[in-house]
């Protein structure tokens, strides 16, 4: 790819705009400012599919990657709930097993399988597509970026096979319980734990500045920022989040691992332990959960803010309305994406932090909710009055937002200082964030797979199988987390291998046997839509171009699906913002951003 | 059609379930029931935008399903309304934070009258120490902890001298009476947690933390551990007896004072000695 050609692109465009009837001033293109991007065109199978340095193979390496780990961490979840369920039924399943699956599947279904595929998968796909770009401003660094991902995986299943087994300190890693003898996996464990969290870390900054680097500089003449589909802005405002949230989890795994390794005392007060006083003196343990903290809270927007993107354009595109405020929208997820980095503490209520915290945490915790709550209403009002398709994307799209409207509340509940007192550490906790982090992005995560997949594939995935994937996932979902909640309003804590005879749980055993039984149905089904994505991928049933109608620059490429260098000779030009449905005035029911308005002469589309 | 009821059906089945749900929390046995107040207050407030939001979109599904004569409205934008939505909601934000505020201030105000009773945490289990006649907890430290001092006190400290040390996962309270809960942990992170009292706080090695409660309720509760704590975290529990005047003073008769342990030990080592 040379710059020879793009001269010749302002003139005709140029050409075009004062031949039309309807000439505003918006067919004034901006000159290219800088030469077409040279490409590293691959010769060989392996430079082409395996170190490929083209960010749509990239980003189904990264999907594929996060989803087969993902599964593993679905798989671990069935051996929690077992014992939950059915205790003492299932031997192999002791207190150690069990405290290293809940914290295995916690870590890789936040980590390694959320943020990696919604920045990693999705970001790397879409986002040189949709901004009219050819690739990733630093392709191999973007290779680089997978590579580490996956060692970063390698590292993090190999903690199963080393003496003491992977770290059983929950998630959260807190310390100094994590990297002492009480818990399972503190030998080996916790320190692959702690690199391979680092090394994703690395990883993903070679990505992050990737994605930011590339929306603020790649983006074809005419996509001015806010003609960008909301999609985009997901994800970037969620990578700059990340680029910024993530050093903070770099540097605590590294002071944890010097702690543990070479007795150093960052998070290690005074101890007094199996009848021993040990080494370690004055360090503090807040210190690691305001550090972890600080980068965990933003790490909750770093998912859900691509989900709040994707969902709004899925909504748009299938109910052929215009997002409903779109400006408010983008402006809610900066506002979101901000005010992420002063609530950390909120997860610290009761942690022993000086108690005054809990008035300026409380006050801020539940400040985010007013931006969240346009943005819920906004997608409401994007299907009043719209004409929409019951396609499976768009069933997804209203899951999640039953789901996220569910979930957020509760954050109303445990944001709101006092109310967290009693709730926190139970069941109410659990529920509340599988609830919204959970369920709600990966309802979106589903529906957009269904959106983009004959994109990728140029086929349909089977529509009868992912209904029965829709139904099933959503309700059942659903049945398992709605009614947890009020295991957490009796006192059941969380993170109990059992409650013996407690007078707590004795109402609760019915519900925890449901709760199990529904958790392996709606397991079982993702193994359905495993299938379904594998055997459409050679037989579905094959995808005219552009099959939802939509406007956003993906869809339109030359080749279809769009093979490398994404746009053929000439990068398209964009005119209009990608929402233009149903248009008054137009004969065409949808208007593409490269679509000039002389072409549309009549169409009374608003500026953008 | 068939899309629209069943979201419906899940909204309503869900305030059925609310309703008529048999999981609900335990009597509050404490101070602590306007905790219950605003949690009932926010369930109204969220629970009405829950339903009001969830059913609208039912309604748009149903109403505007996909015809294909049907054409979609074109409105990318409304002020007014989102205007008054912002201010709505945030009215209603301010609605549920405010009272949330005043209660937490409360939390977190010892009253002076308030017993000082330490609690010490430990992988796994309780301890407690209470302060004796003069009402004032002796020095500790980590350093100090061995088989004769297994709180670590310091012996130096004349406050410590008649500390009653309650070397037992069960504890005892007296009705009506304010307690200051003094947290330290040994080892790991622990959390003191009572559901029926409804206040929590975590333990943490190397500083002591606090929180307050007034027991108001005769009866047995159990103490959960509430801060994940290593393999034995589930098996962290113990017992808190609320007890009339009376009983209390019955039971902290039975305890033993830091200067009569000592005087116990030293006693039984010299046995030892005489015996041998």
């Amino acid at each position: 790819m040379t710059d020879e050609y793009t001269d010749n692109k302002i003139e005709t465009k140029a050409a075009d705009s004062s031949s039309g009837s309807y000439a505003p001033p918006a067919e004034t293109i901006p000159a290219q400012e800088a030469p077409d991007q040279e490409l590293y065109h691959a010769k060989s199978f392996w430079t082409k599919w395996v170190f490929s340095q083209d960010a749509k193979v990239i980003g189904i390496q990264y999907a594929l990657t996060a989803t087969a780990i993902g599964f593993i961490g679905l798989i671990l979840s069935w051996g929690m709930r077992l014992q939950l369920g059915f205790p003492e039924t299932f031997s192999f399943l002791g207190p150690a097993t069990y405290y290293q699956s809940v914290t295995m599947h916690g870590m890789i279904m936040v980590i390694y399988l959320l943020t990696a595929l919604f920045l990693g998968g999705f970001g790397n796909y879409l986002i040189p597509l949709m901004v009219g770009a050819r690739d990733m401003v630093f392709p191999y660094v973007n290779m680089v970026s997978y590579w580490m991902f996956l060692v970063a995986v390698l590292v993090l299943i190999s903690s199963f096979f080393v003496p003491g087994g992977p770290t059983g300190a929950g998630w959260t890693l807190y310390p100094p319980q994590a990297i002492l003898p009480g818990t399972p996996g503190s030998e080996m464990g916790i320190v692959l734990m702690l690199v391979s969290l680092s090394l994703f870390v690395i990883g993903f900054t070679m990505g992050g500045l990737n994605y930011v680097i590339t929306i603020l500089q790649s983006r074809t003449r005419g996509m001015t920022l806010m003609r960008m589909p909301l999609t985009i802005w997901g994800i970037f405002t969620a990578t700059v989040l990340a680029l910024l949230a993530f050093p903070a989890l770099f540097v605590a795994c590294i002071m944890m691992t010097l702690d543990n390794l070479l007795g150093t005392s960052f998070f290690m007060p005074e101890i007094f332990t199996m009848g021993e006083k040990l080494d370690y003196a004055g360090g503090s343990p807040i210190l690691f959960q305001h550090l972890f903290w600080f980068f965990g809270h933003p790490e909750v927007y770093i998912v859900a803010l691509p989900a709040f993107g994707i969902v709004s354009d899925l909504i748009s595109v299938h109910a052929r309305k215009n997002v409903f405020g779109y400006r408010m929208m983008v402006w809610a997820i900066v506002i979101i994406g901000a005010l992420s980095f002063i609530v950390w503490a909120h997860h610290m209520y009761v942690s022993g932090m000086n108690p005054w915290f809990g008035f300026f945490f409380a006050t801020t915790t539940l400040i985010i909710a007013v931006p969240t709550a346009i943005k819920v209403y906004n997608w409401v009002l994007t299907l009043w009055r719209g004409n929409i398709h019951l396609t499976i994307p768009m069933l997804f799209s209203l899951g999640f937002i039953v789901t996220f409207v569910n979930g957020g509340i509760t954050g109303l509940f445990l944001g709101n200082v006092i109310i967290d007192v009693p709730l926190s550490d139970t069941y109410f906790v659990v529920a509340h964030f599988h609830m919204v982090m959970g369920i709600a992005p990966l309802m979106v995560v589903f529906g957009a797979i269904y959106h983009w997949y004959p994109l990728i594939t140029g086929r349909h995935l089977n529509q009868t199988l992912g209904k029965i994937h829709f139904w099933v996932t959503f309700v059942g979902a659903y049945a398992i987390y709605f009614p947890m909640h009020y295991l957490g309003f009796i006192g059941v804590p969380r993170r109990y291998f059992e409650m013996y005879d407690s007078p707590y749980m004795t109402s609760g055993v019915g519900l925890n046997q449901f709760i199990t039984v529904a958790a392996l149905i709606v397991g079982f089904t993702q193994f359905l839509f495993l299938y379904n994505i594998f055997t459409s991928w050679y037989k579905g049933e094959t995808s005219e171009r552009n099959p939802w109608k939509a406007n956003s620059l993906e869809w339109h490429t030359p080749d279809y699906p769009p093979t490398h260098g994404n746009f053929g000779k000439e990068l398209p030009v964009v005119y209009r913002w990608p929402y233009d449905f149903s248009v008054p005035g137009s004969d065409k029911e949808y208007i593409p951003q490269d679509v000039p308005p002389s072409q549309v002469p009549t169409a009374k589309a608003e500026q953008t | 059609m068939f899309v629209a009821i069943i979201f419906a059906l899940i909204i309503v089945g869900s305030i059925v379930f609310h309703f008529w749900s048999p999981w609900w929390w335990t009597p509050v046995a404490s101070n602590w029931g306007n905790i219950d107040d605003t949690i009932i207050l926010t369930f109204w407030v969220t629970g009405a935008v829950f339903v009001a939001v969830c059913l609208f979109m039912a309604y748009c599904v149903w109403a505007y399903r996909y015809r294909p004569d049907r054409k979609a409205e074109y409105k990318p934008e409304d002020k007014k309304l989102e205007f008054r939505l912002t201010w709505l909601t945030a009215l209603g934000v301010v609605a549920l934070l405010a009272p949330g505020l005043v209660v937490w201030n409360k939390y977190i105000t010892v009253p002076e009258n308030a017993l000082k009773i330490e609690v010490v945490a430990y992988q796994w289990g309780w301890n407690y120490r209470l302060p004796g006649e003069d009402g004032i907890l002796g020095k500790t430290s980590v350093g100090l902890i061995n088989d004769d001092n297994p709180y670590g006190l310091d012996s130096s400290d004349p406050n410590s001298k008649d500390d009653i040390l309650v070397m037992d996962a069960d504890l005892h309270l007296e009705i009506n009476q304010p307690v200051k809960i003094e947290l330290r942990s040994l080892d790991v992170l622990h959390n003191f947690y009572i559901p029926q009292f409804r206040a929590k706080m975590d333990t943490l090695p190397g500083i002591i933390t606090y929180y307050w409660f007034t027991p108001e309720k005769k009866g047995e509760y159990e103490i959960l551990c509430a801060e994940y704590c290593g393999t034995g975290h589930y098996a962290m529990r113990g017992f808190v007896q609320v007890d009339e005047e009376q009983d209390y003073s019955n039971w902290l008769a039975k305890q033993i004072s830091f200067e009569k342990m000592l005087a116990k030990k030293e006693l039984d080592k010299n046995l030892l000695i005489a015996e041998k």
